[in-house]
Parts: structure tokens; sequence; C-alpha cells
């Protein structure tokens, strides 16, 4: 499970001052659900999931992974954690066998075990081919699988995807999009932004709506789209984020 | 603290380290074939100098001593010179370096010193002008003798003894080994050397490591694994130690081998003592205990280094950072090249310097064990305090994901 608890992250900036870049963020996910957190660009998506992810300190507010406080306890909230985002790049230099498996060994998987993760992963990503071959050298969908070989390899219990399709081709994309509806049939909670509405509907089963770092809505697609009058979700999120007075490009 | 997880993160970038054409290039390439090229191409420019030097007769002109033949046939014999006509010109043809130098005889030179009278000659040079100089020094050197003669002479014929001028002799005797001598000047710059390759050892796999990986979007994914920032800093910074005292040992190795190398090519065409100046004299124990000494300079290095190039967002900035660093490690690296500067107990406390200053002592054969105790004891202070703060920026996530 994870839970996000009035989360608050304010940035210094130089010439802007403090800046409140989430602002009292709530939420939970339940295991075997998919949240989807949905916003424009520089709605607060990136650093609230930094935050759930323990890269970013929260100024204010908690948040929990798989029950551990990730203030108090980073590093188990990280080995409970799989977090894939477009930012978050491979080792051009390693192959993709190498690569998973420092992963593997980051999160303190014994050898016998880390091989037989390694070899059942490859297997169902279908990366045998390429797993000798250097990440610098494989092609976007590759490099996918093999961002996916990296979050999978420890089995966390919860996954956290930052517009993890954003860039890709379509074929890869839905790729990317099976692998998060597998996650979710597999008893995993998965935590999913986006700025992609089919991909929203196609995927969660609940939505919050994020804009100038606030949360301003929250629920299933279908309470979404009642409470706004609105008949699809796109309609929905631009009613609440022009309600509060934002913009949507 | 987990040495298994710091193991494993040094394992990953040793790895990655040699897998790069630039980090090869820097640690591997440029000691091992940039070093023997220069010891080499060292060895030809001197060659060349000494040819040079033996062939060259430099051009001398003599003013007066129409009335002196004795002294001008002799100054004709003189092989080391080539007597020129003179002319009123002399100064600008030493000027235009036409002319090496000129000798002016005065009237009666030859019967002054017959007569036992004084006499003043001028030697004419373009000071700053090593072959003026020489050319000086020749004629300078025939007249100290002719002098010497006229000196003996005068004595001679007043029936007094050579010894009244020269009550006591004084001389001076060499202690140190003859290849200790023939290679001082080497052993001067090998610390600088050594200090040098250990920085720019250090310098393209921190900047890789750091600012390389924010650019290339991996920092991130490395920060969501177990592994604590304390342990990834650790792993990382154990990689930079080991390229930058590589690069300073194959440096060192590579300076060895291709000194005797030179040495042996150019054995017939120098003399013993040319021979010698490009023979590395170095002892391993000497060689050992400065390793020992530079260990925390290193340290120092690969700690300042990552913290520097951790604050850039690229490589490009990280570049531009750490380019000034250079600067301020060169200028007390090469001031124990100063003569003169002799350490003392506030020098044993400025980095560097004073590593840089113990070890050409210890090249030479001479151990102060004080302050190489303060040496060594300061630099693991500064090392520890540069690691500490290293350490503390990779908690900094203003400093890990600054935009």
């Amino acid at each position: 499970m994870i839970e996000a608890r009035a989360l608050v992250k304010v940035f210094q900036d130089k010439k802007r001052g403090a800046v409140r870049a989430v602002d009292g963020v709530s939420f939970r996910c339940e295991p075997g659900r998919i949240y989807g957190l949905l916003g424009a660009n520089g709605a607060g998506k990136t650093t609230t999931l930094r935050m759930l992810a323990t890269l970013l300190a929260p100024t204010g507010g908690g948040a929990t992974v798989a029950g551990y406080d990730v203030v108090k306890n980073p590093e188990e909230a990280r080995a409970n954690l799989g977090f894939l985002s477009t930012a978050t790049a491979l080792y051009g230099r390693l192959t993709a066998r190498e690569f998973v498996e420092y992963f593997g060994r980051l999160h303190g998987l014994p050898e016998d075990l880390l091989a037989a993760r390694r070899e059942q992963l490859f297997t169902r990503l279908e990366m045998n081919e390429f797993r000798d071959r250097r990440c610098e050298k494989l092609s976007t969908g590759m490099k996918q699988k093999t961002s996916i070989a990296r979050v999978l390899i420890h089995d966390p219990q919860v996954m956290i995807f930052d517009e993890p399709t954003t860039g890709l081709d379509v074929m890869t994309a839905r790729a990317i999009v099976q692998f998060i509806r597998e996650c979710k049939e597999r008893g995993k909670t998965v935590i999913f932004s986006t700025h992609v509405m089919t991909e929203v509907e196609k995927l969660c089963d609940r939505v919050g709506i994020i804009h100038g770092g606030k949360l301003l809505a929250e629920g299933t697609i279908g309470e979404l789209n009642a409470k706004t009058g609105m008949t699809d979700l796109e309609d929905s999120f631009v009613y609440v984020v022009t309600q509060a007075g934002g913009r949507v490009a | 603290m987990s040495l298994r997880n710091i193991g494993i993160v040094y394992r990953k970038e040793l790895t990655d380290a040699l897998r790069d054409r630039r980090t090869l290039i820097s640690t591997i390439v440029v000691p091992i074939l940039l070093i023997p090229a220069m010891t080499v191409g060292l060895g030809g420019l001197i060659v060349s100098i000494a040819k040079k030097a033996e062939k060259d007769i430099p051009p001398v002109m003599i003013l007066g001593g129409e009335d002196s033949p004795r002294t001008m046939a002799a100054l004709a014999k003189l092989p080391a010179v080539q007597l020129v006509p003179p002319s009123n010109d002399y100064a600008t043809q030493i000027s235009n370096k036409k002319l090496r130098a000129a000798v002016r005889l005065p009237a009666g030179f030859d019967a002054a010193l017959d007569a036992g009278e004084p006499a003043r000659v001028e030697i004419y040079i373009y000071e700053s002008d090593l072959n003026s100089e020489i050319a000086a020094g020749k004629i300078q050197a025939f007249f100290q003798d002719l002098r010497q003669r006229t000196v003996e002479k005068r004595l001679a014929d007043r029936n007094i003894s050579m010894s009244v001028l020269r009550p006591f002799e004084v001389a001076k005797k060499n202690v140190a080994a003859p290849e200790k001598v023939s290679g001082a000047a080497a052993g001067a710059m090998l610390p600088y050397l050594v200090i040098l390759m250990c920085l720019t050892g250090a310098m393209y796999p921190a900047i890789d490591l750091t600012a390389g990986e924010k650019e290339r979007g991996t920092m991130e994914t490395i920060l969501t694994s177990r592994i604590s920032r304390t342990h990834l800093v650790l792993g990382k910074f154990l990689l930079v130690l080991t390229t930058s005292l590589a690069t300073a040992f194959l440096t060192v190795t590579s300076l060895w081998f291709s000194s005797r190398m030179a040495a042996k090519m150019f054995t017939e065409q120098l003399s013993k003592a040319s021979v010698g100046q490009l023979h590395l004299a170095i002892r391993a124990q000497d060689l050992v205990v400065v390793f020992l000494l530079i260990l925390p300079v290193a340290v120092l290095f690969s700690a300042a280094l990552l913290t520097i190039a951790l604050f850039a967002k690229s490589y490009k900035e990280a570049q531009s950072y750490i380019s000034p660093l250079m600067i301020v490690v060169i200028v007390p690296a090469v001031a124990s090249l100063i003569p003169g500067v002799e350490l003392n107990l506030k020098l044993a406390l400025v980095p560097i310097l004073a590593t840089s200053l113990v070890s050409k002592e210890i090249f030479t054969g001479t151990y102060h064990w004080n302050y190489i105790a303060i040496i060594f004891g300061s630099a693991c202070l500064y090392a520890a305090i540069a690691l500490a703060l290293a350490v503390r920026m990779f908690q900094r996530e203003d400093v890990l994901f600054r935009a």
C-alpha cells in the first residue's frame, strides 16, 4: 500500500523565493489497484512521486510505502518500491544483464535468487536475444524492457510510474501500458502519473487531478465525471483545472 | 557501514570505467605512450643542442691591439672562437646576433704587460643571450690564463714563490653518489609530475560519475535503488581514487623505463653527465614512501573533484568549475621547484606544496621524519574533510536535483 498525507514540498528559488511545488497532497492506493495522478506539466506530479520514492524529502506532511515511512525509513521504503520514469536512464556501458544484476545486488538479493529472478524476467520480457548487448546499443523498446526488468528484479510491492510513456512510439507505449496492467493483476500497488487521458481511462481505478501543487479532485473516472457534469475524463480535467483558476494549454 | 554495498558500486564503476575510452586514454594511454615520447623527445633535443654547441664557433671581434702583436697572435690561435675584422658597428652586430662578443685591447697592451703597468681589457656582450655569454666566457678564460702566466713570470723574475699568492687551497669534495647528483633535476620534477597526474587521473572519472550521471539521467535511476547515498558516494570515490593513483603510478613507471631507454639510446652521442640527467635515479624505497605521502593528496583530489563536479548539471559545466582548480594545484606544486623554497613548520601545513617539497627531499635521500609525520597527518586531515564534504554533498537534494 502507499499513502500520502498532506504532502508539502517547498523549493527555494533565487528569483521567485519560496515556491510551493506540492501543497498538501493526500491520497492512498491499495494493493491490486492503480491510482492515476493526472496533471499538466509543472502541476507537481513528479515532485509528489519523487517524495514517495524518497528522492526528495517532504517539507511537510508524510507518506508511507508498503508501511515504511519515507522520511524515517527511506532505505526500507525503496526496497519495496519500483520507480520508473523517462528520466531514469540506463548505464550505457553496461550490458542489459549487468545492469539488471547491479540493481538486484544493490537491493541485497543473494546471488542464487538474483540469477533465478533474472532468468525468469528475461524470459517473460523476451530479453534473452539482447541480454549481453550494451545498453547504449539497444533500441528504445529494448531499453524500456531493460528498465522494467530493473524495477522488477527485487519484486517490489509498490510500483511508481512517472510519465513512463512520454516520448515513446505507439508500440513501446502499448507494451508499457500492458506491463502496468500486469502489475495490477499481480497484486501490486501502482501509482501512475501522466497527462495522457486515454492511458488513465484504460488503466486507473482512481484518479487524482493535480494542479498548482494541489490535489483538486479525486475519485473514480465515473465519480469525477459525475461531479463535473462532463461525459469524458478530458472535459472533467479541464473543468476542474479552470474552476481552480488554472489554464490548460 | 556496508562494505558489501560500497564494493558493489565500486565494481560496477570499475567495469564502466574500463569500457570508457576517455577514462582509458587519461589513465592508461597518456602515461604509457606520452611519457616515453616526451622523454625520448627530450633526449633527442639535448643531443641536438649538445651537437650544435660543439659545432658552433662564435664570431668575435678584436678592437685595437694593432700595437700588441703577441696577444693578437695568441688570440688568433684560439680554436674556440672565430675572429672577424674590426668594425665600428660592433654593438649593432652584437645586438643583431651576427657577432657574439667584441674585445677592446687598450693601446700598448703588450708593452704594458712587459713593463708591469696596469691595463684594462673590455669585453662587449649581449647580456641574457646565452651564445653571447658563452663567447665572452671563452675570451675571458683566455685573458685569465694570460693574467695567470703574466703573474707567474713577474714573480719568477723577482724570485718570489707562487705560494705567496696562494697560501692555501680550497677544494670542494662531493659525497653524494654520482647517480644522485645526475638524477637530482629529474628527482625534483618527479613529485610535481606525480601530484599533477593524480589530479588529471581523477578529473575525468569524477566528472563522469557525478555531472555525467546527472546529464545522462542515471543519477535518478541509482538513487531509487535501496543503496544509501553514503555508500554510493564512497563506492564512486574509491573508483576516482583508483584512477588517480593508477595514473600517477603508471606515469612514474613509464618515466622510469623511458628514462632508461633514452639514456641507452643517447649514450654514444652525449657526455656522461648529460646521459645522467636523462637517467631517472630513484630508489624503490623512496618511491614507496613518496606514494604513501601522495595517498592522502590523491584522496583530497578525488573527494574535492567529486564534490565540485556534483554541483554541475552537465559535463561541460563541471569542466568549467574544475579548470581553475588546476591552477590552484599547479601553483603550490611549481612553488616547490623554486630554488631556496625549503621545508619549514608553516610550509609543512600547506597542502600539496608540503608533499611536493618533502618528496623532493626524499628523492635526494633526505628523510626529515618529523616533517614527514606532520605532512602526512595534515594531508590526512584535509583529505578526511574533503571526503566528509563529498558525503554531505550527496545528501543534498538541491545539489543532486539542481534544476
